[in-house]
């Protein structure tokens, strides 16, 4: 066996351990959904780089430390800790998991109002185990997926948001993941937001890192927009330097619902974001921004996929990435027109500013059309920081160091603007100003 | 305030500047004309400190010290300020953020207390007030969009802000229409003072008929081939820069009557 292999059965090997102690009041379809994972997971196995999706991430840094499964415990952490890296400007409701795990006492309640809720899929497992079969492990492919296989293979507990028919929330809810513990940790949030019709709401979901120690973070989000809702998802990911991201986030998209996802990555050591939104019936919008920043020897991977499957379905996206020090970037985007996508209207563009000499990216565009009466684009670019706007700026007294910090930083705000709340805007620039001057930009 | 000596300089690898000599006095106004790729954006340039223009022989002194490997930011905070020909956009980075980092860096180089937001937002609106800028313009990222004349008024909001001592003006007439060119030239001239001196390149005389120079030069072929007061512009416009080339280097208009 190789070490990809060993690895895989050392991770399989835990199941076991964690059967005794789910107990057995587990819904069937939750037992079923997760041999499904373990199955995709023993088959699938890790990917290695042979493979064309995963051609420029080689996932070994992960297979070769020993990650443990998050116990159940809950880890001793104080409500101050979690509030000091949470966003103190953003009066929003704040719920907190740790390695995964809901943590009520860190948490606002759960009912905020009428049908509006936030729970965890650990309560609603006894409590609401029809809503859980009609959603759950129903958007994301565990058959391409081996980390969403694995995700599902100890699924557990997790976020489970339902905005309601015709609500129209005027605050984020904030869902914070903190990744905690000193051995090797395996974290594996997971999500799942029903956006029932003609709804509106912001979810924030934000990876956060207590503490220094080295782990892994394998996350799942699951998204539904029924008819008209209409969904903005941003996904803020800022874990410590030590720590491996896998993310994949899979949506389906009803008719006329718009979808917005806003994916901000500042974080983590390997980081590997998949993307998939299914735009299932016509009218409906979807939105992918992103912005990436590296650093150091930081790996970014980010793999989109709009897939247009019927008529009259529209979808923007703008990934931008900052490559400092000796990182690596890598940014693939599908776009998918079915047969019958009519009248679709899709564009993707992706741009990366490379501000060391050892940073590196590898942007590849693909569109796959099959269908005649279409409106598709992509574009893709990679360049350094512009010498006569650098020249401007420092002809006006600012410093050489300052204003690359300054137009690194203006290379982001296309996207960042497009956040859905002011606080958020001026929360995440000024994360990614703090990383880039951590990285020597600016300083 | 400004003394070039036998100032050689490149641009990249061409050899652009030929040997120029120029002293700018405080509180004069010096025109530089000349034909295209005579050398005028070059000396703007060189004089700025742009990257990848070099002085290959000769010297600039400024207040006496040799600019000579002095960084672009070093010297916009002794003073020395350029009006670009073609102000740059530049996405992302707000207007109103830019002006504020400048004036401060500016400011606490010459040992100044740093303005926070609501004394910098009343400088700027009187100082906008000067070249009609509207305020929009402070919230949007800096020179993206603008038209041609609002580009323009931005360096010369810029320049007032500011307050540099020796101001270099490249070109800032092309492309504006009359009303705009008054509405800079009164900008240009709040500025003129006894201890300010002005650097003013250009094409056409018509700029001149708003800021008024002291001195007049002709640059040809990377020299100064002619010197005057403000008549010699009135006769460049008349007789255009071709019977530039009987006249000898450094020569005085008086003297090819």
């Amino acid at each position: 066996m190789n070490p990809l292999e060993i690895a895989r059965d050392r991770l399989l090997g835990q199941t076991s351990g964690f059967d005794r102690q789910s107990g057995a009041a587990e819904p069937a379809h939750l037992r079923r959904l997760r041999e499904e994972g373990r199955t995709h997971f023993a088959a699938l196995g890790f990917p290695t780089t042979r493979l064309e999706e995963w051609r420029y991430t080689n996932v070994a840094p992960i297979a070769a430390a020993d990650f443990r499964l998050a116990s159940r415990e809950h880890p001793p952490i104080a409500r101050a800790a979690v509030e000091a890296i949470s966003f103190p400007v953003f009066a929003c409701s704040l719920f907190v998991f740790v390695n995964g795990r809901f943590r009520p006492e860190l948490s606002s309640s759960p009912i905020l109002s009428g049908e509006l809720r936030v729970e965890s899929l650990a309560r609603l497992r006894s409590e609401n185990p029809a809503l859980l079969e009609a959603h759950l492990g129903r958007y994301t492919e565990q058959k391409s997926h081996p980390f969403a296989a694995l995700n599902t293979a100890f699924l557990d507990d997790g976020a489970v948001v339902t905005i309601p028919s015709g609500a129209r929330l005027e605050n984020p809810l904030h869902l914070v993941f903190v990744s905690n513990g000193e051995m090797a940790t395996l974290s594996q949030p997971r999500v799942l937001v029903v956006a029932e019709p003609g709804s509106r709401a912001v979810v924030i979901q934000d990876h956060v890192s207590v503490g220094e120690g080295v782990r892994f973070t394998n996350s799942v989000s699951e998204v539904v927009t029924c008819a008209g809702a209409d969904l903005d998802l941003v996904i803020l990911q800022r874990e410590n330097d030590l720590t491996h991201h896998v993310s994949n986030l899979a949506c389906r998209q009803e008719r006329g619902s718009r979808f917005t996802a806003h994916t901000v990555t500042l974080g983590g050591s390997l980081v590997r974001n998949d993307l998939g939104a299914l735009l299932a019936d016509e009218g409906a919008e979807c939105t992918l921004n992103g912005v990436f920043l590296g650093r150091g020897s930081q790996l970014i991977d980010n793999h989109t996929v709009v897939d247009h499957a019927v008529p009259h379905g529209t979808s923007r996206e703008l990934y931008k990435g900052i490559l400092c020090g000796k990182s690596k970037g890598v940014f693939r985007g599908r776009i998918i027109v079915r047969p019958d996508a009519q009248k679709t209207d899709a564009e993707q563009s992706n741009r990366n500013l490379l501000v060391a000499d050892g940073a590196e990216i590898n942007s590849k565009p693909q569109l796959e059309i099959y269908a005649d009466d279409v409106k598709c684009s992509h574009g893709s670019a990679i360049g350094r920081l512009d010498q006569d706007a650098l020249f401007y700026l420092r002809s006006r007294g600012i410093d050489r160091e300052r204003a690359r910090l300054v137009l690194t930083r203006g290379f982001a705000v296309e996207v960042l603007e497009k956040l859905p709340a002011p606080a958020l805007r001026d929360v995440a620039l000024e994360l990614l100003e703090q990383r880039l001057r951590d990285a020597g930009v600016g300083s | 305030m400004l003394e070039i000596k036998n100032l050689h300089a490149k641009a990249g690898e061409a050899a652009i500047l030929k040997g120029i000599d120029l002293t700018i006095r405080p509180g004069e106004v010096h025109a530089m004309m000349g034909p295209n790729g005579s050398g005028k954006s070059t000396l703007a340039s060189v004089l700025a400190g742009r990257p990848g223009y070099s002085v290959t022989a000769g010297e600039i002194l400024y207040d006496g010290r040799d600019l000579t490997g002095i960084e672009p930011e070093e010297r916009a905070r002794e003073g020395i300020f350029l009006a670009f020909q073609y102000p740059v956009e530049i996405p992302g980075v707000g207007n109103h953020y830019f002006l504020k980092a400048s004036l401060n860096a500016i400011r606490s180089h010459r040992g100044e207390e740093e303005l926070d937001a609501i004394d910098f937002l009343a400088l700027v609106r009187e100082k906008m007030k000067m070249v009609e800028v509207p305020e929009d313009l402070m919230n949007r990222s800096i020179n993206q969009g603008f038209s041609g004349g609002e580009k323009k008024r931005n360096e010369i909001l810029q320049m007032l802000l500011l307050e540099p001592r020796l101001c270099i003006l490249d070109e800032t007439d092309s492309g504006l229409d009359i009303d705009a060119l008054r509405v800079i030239a009164t900008g240009v001239n709040a500025l003129r003072g006894p201890q300010r001196s002005l650097l003013v390149i250009t094409h056409y005389q018509r700029l001149l008929d708003h800021i008024v120079p002291d001195r007049v030069h002709v640059l040809s072929e990377g020299r100064i081939a002619l010197s005057g007061d403000k008549s010699l512009a009135v006769e460049l416009e008349k007789k255009g820069y071709g019977w530039l080339e009987t006249a000898p280097p450094g020569a005085e208009a008086a003297a090819v009557q």
